[in-house]
């Protein structure tokens, strides 16, 4: 069985999260290796994923954690839990 | 991420039932993140979302006694996260109903990618790293809410599939189907504008490769 483009794209996120079954993923693979469309799509799709997973991206806003705790020592200090 | 260490999280908890309740400063920090960002998640508004960080805490403390321990302790304090997100929508009236979701995982939208070859000729005038962050951050806040809130957990807090399904309280099979579409819709809207991007790692983007 020959997969086309659509059905690689389909199982994009599963095949980077490895959860394509075997036989599957022998197949995309193979067709990547052939496909530049695919191969481009997998890996700009697989870097996007890298890049938001870069703590840098997300940071907590400044001073969050230390009001948090200001907070709960308060918090801590009436209530029993 | 922080991973979860459920012997640390049950030992914190009993002696903060004992009398030591400074141990719930310990016991909350790894979760400080996953809170915040599902809430801005949820709620689009920092100050909103720092506040409710800080209501989310205390009814974690509040509510320790109600933790079985047949979650982790991380996914149940997501949930109450969550809860409290999901009770400040309602009550502003900006909350679309649930059912909605649900009919949003059944249709089928255009998820066809950015189709690039050419991309990866082009030269590189590589991206400030607070460029790209407000770039990434843009297209993240830009996603439908139900794929927001996946990423986040998912791709962001570096969750597993189970936990983040028990999180937002959906089934696993809709978060894989989110996660796909999520990462369909910010390939399309990051890798063209992402291709001048050169980053140092090897074969990011296919440059270096």
């Amino acid at each position: 069985m020959r997969i086309d483009c659509k059905h690689v794209w389909e199982h994009i996120s599963a095949y980077i999260d490895g959860e394509v079954d075997t036989g599957l993923r022998a197949e995309i693979d193979r067709h990547v290796e052939t496909c530049e469309i695919c191969s481009a799509v997998l890996d700009s799709t697989r870097n996007v994923v890298v890049l938001v997973a870069d703590d840098r991206v997300f940071e907590l806003p400044a001073g969050f954690s230390e009001r948090l705790h200001a907070r709960l020592d308060k918090e801590l200090e009436l209530a029993e839990p | 991420m922080t991973v979860s260490n459920p012997e640390f999280e049950a030992d914190c908890i009993r002696r903060i039932q004992a009398g030591e309740k400074h141990l719930f400063h310990d016991l909350i920090r790894p979760c400080e993140r996953p809170i915040y960002f599902l809430l801005l998640s949820l709620l689009r508004n920092e100050a909103e979302a720092e506040d409710a960080a800080q209501e989310t805490a205390i009814k974690v403390y509040l509510n320790l006694h109600h933790f079985r321990g047949d979650s982790q302790f991380r996914t149940w304090v997501l949930s109450i996260a969550r809860n409290e997100g999901l009770g400040r929508l309602r009550k502003t009236g900006t909350r679309r109903e649930d059912s909605l979701d649900a009919e949003i995982d059944e249709q089928t939208g255009d998820y066809t990618p950015a189709i690039l070859t050419s991309w990866r000729e082009i030269p590189s005038e590589s991206l400030e790293r607070k460029e790209l962050s407000a770039l990434l951050r843009k297209a993240i806040e830009g996603l439908p809410e139900i794929y927001r809130n996946v990423v986040l957990l998912r791709d962001i807090e570096e969750m597993d599939v189970r936990e983040t399904a028990t999180a937002l309280g959906i089934t696993e099979g809709s978060v894989k189907v989110r996660l796909h579409r999520a990462r369909a819709l910010l390939q399309r809207d990051l890798a063209p504008r992402l291709k001048g991007f050169a980053p140092k790692r090897k074969g990011l983007f296919g440059w270096g490769a």
